[in-house]
């Protein structure tokens, strides 16, 4: 049960962030090439990402579990690391926050900078949509796809995905603009701690280690992650600080 | 040829990311923990440590020679 909702966290919070940033791009599309284009583009997106996970989803399920377990937690220990860097440098002001203002300002105004096609669906804004959304959708697919099928339930997995993306689409319809005032970085943040999480345990099982505590463990590695990433925030942003003062 | 060097940029910065350090540095951990668990000895603690090790040398890299670094995404 424990397992089975940080399972959902996880996935829920990783297509929220990347969901954020494709309705900023679609939305820029639509705006300024028509939204019959853009929905193309998007629709499109969608088929090939749900390609992708029901072929990738049935393929993980007859790989022997502890070599899934072992390959799949090297690469969210990889993933979560990266988030997890990201997270940390725009936290401690060593990077500029991510801005979906500013990339949908740059977006509509190299959209509107491209020529248009005469008549049915506009080249550039279908494949500004396909492009974002297929972008963004592969790295979440891919966490979604791994993360189910190595705890033996890529249904959740696939209800949190698809549920986060609902939340945000029907957001992104309501406000018709970037969603700026999600919280990207702490979302990205502990996104990042969760899948290192997970990678730690998943890999070091499939490397054939026998956790003391059994599933118990999860929560001690994640408490473990959070304080150490949140310690390097601290002392990161110390040392901008006086990188900035001095 | 463009379309295949394309795909494999997009397959190196999919996989390996902003820092390639991370991923060799995983699946070192990952291998030693394995090694020392095949000799029958206690390796759980490799990869929690690894792992922070891994985040602490990757931060250091990316801030110490200015205020700021670069970021895909």
């Amino acid at each position: 049960m424990g397992r089975d909702l940080l399972l959902f966290i996880t996935v829920f919070a990783a297509c929220a962030v990347e969901a954020v940033e494709a309705v900023t791009i679609v939305l820029a599309a639509g705006l300024t090439r028509g939204w019959r284009s853009s929905l193309a583009g998007l629709s499109v997106a969608l088929i090939v990402l749900a390609a992708i996970v029901a072929v990738l989803g049935p393929a993980l399920t007859v790989v022997p579990i502890d070599a899934l377990r072992l390959v799949v937690g090297g690469l969210l220990v990889v993933f979560g690391l990266q988030w997890l860097r990201k997270a940390i440098l725009r936290a401690s002001g060593f990077v500029p926050l991510h801005d979906e203002e500013a990339i949908f300002a740059r977006e509509l105004a190299d959209a509107r900078a491209a020529g248009r096609e005469p008549g049915g669906i506009d080249g550039y804004g279908f494949l500004l949509s396909f492009k974002g959304v297929l972008l963004e959708g592969l790295e979440v697919a891919f966490i979604a796809v791994t993360l189910g099928s190595s705890q033996h339930n890529v249904g959740l997995a696939a209800a949190a995905a698809v549920t986060a993306v609902a939340v945000v689409a029907a957001v992104g319809i309501v406000v018709h603009a970037p969603l700026s005032r999600v919280p990207e970085n702490p979302l990205k943040f502990g996104v990042g701690v969760m899948l290192t999480t997970f990678g730690i345990f998943w890999g070091a099982e499939g490397a054939g280690v026998d956790w003391p505590g059994g599933d118990a463990a999860i929560l001690a590695i994640l408490a473990f992650t959070l304080a150490a990433s949140l310690s390097l925030v601290a002392a990161l942003r110390r040392r901008h600080l006086r990188t900035v003062t001095a | 040829m463009r379309h295949v060097r394309a795909f494999a940029n997009f397959l190196y910065g999919f996989v390996i990311g902003d820092d390639p350090l991370i991923a060799v540095a995983v699946v070192a951990a990952l291998g030693l923990t394995a090694v020392l668990t095949d000799a029958g000895l206690a390796a759980w603690w490799i990869m929690p440590l690894a792992a922070v090790g891994i985040l602490v040398v990757s931060l250091h890299r990316a801030t110490r020679s200015r205020g700021g670094a670069d970021l895909r995404g």
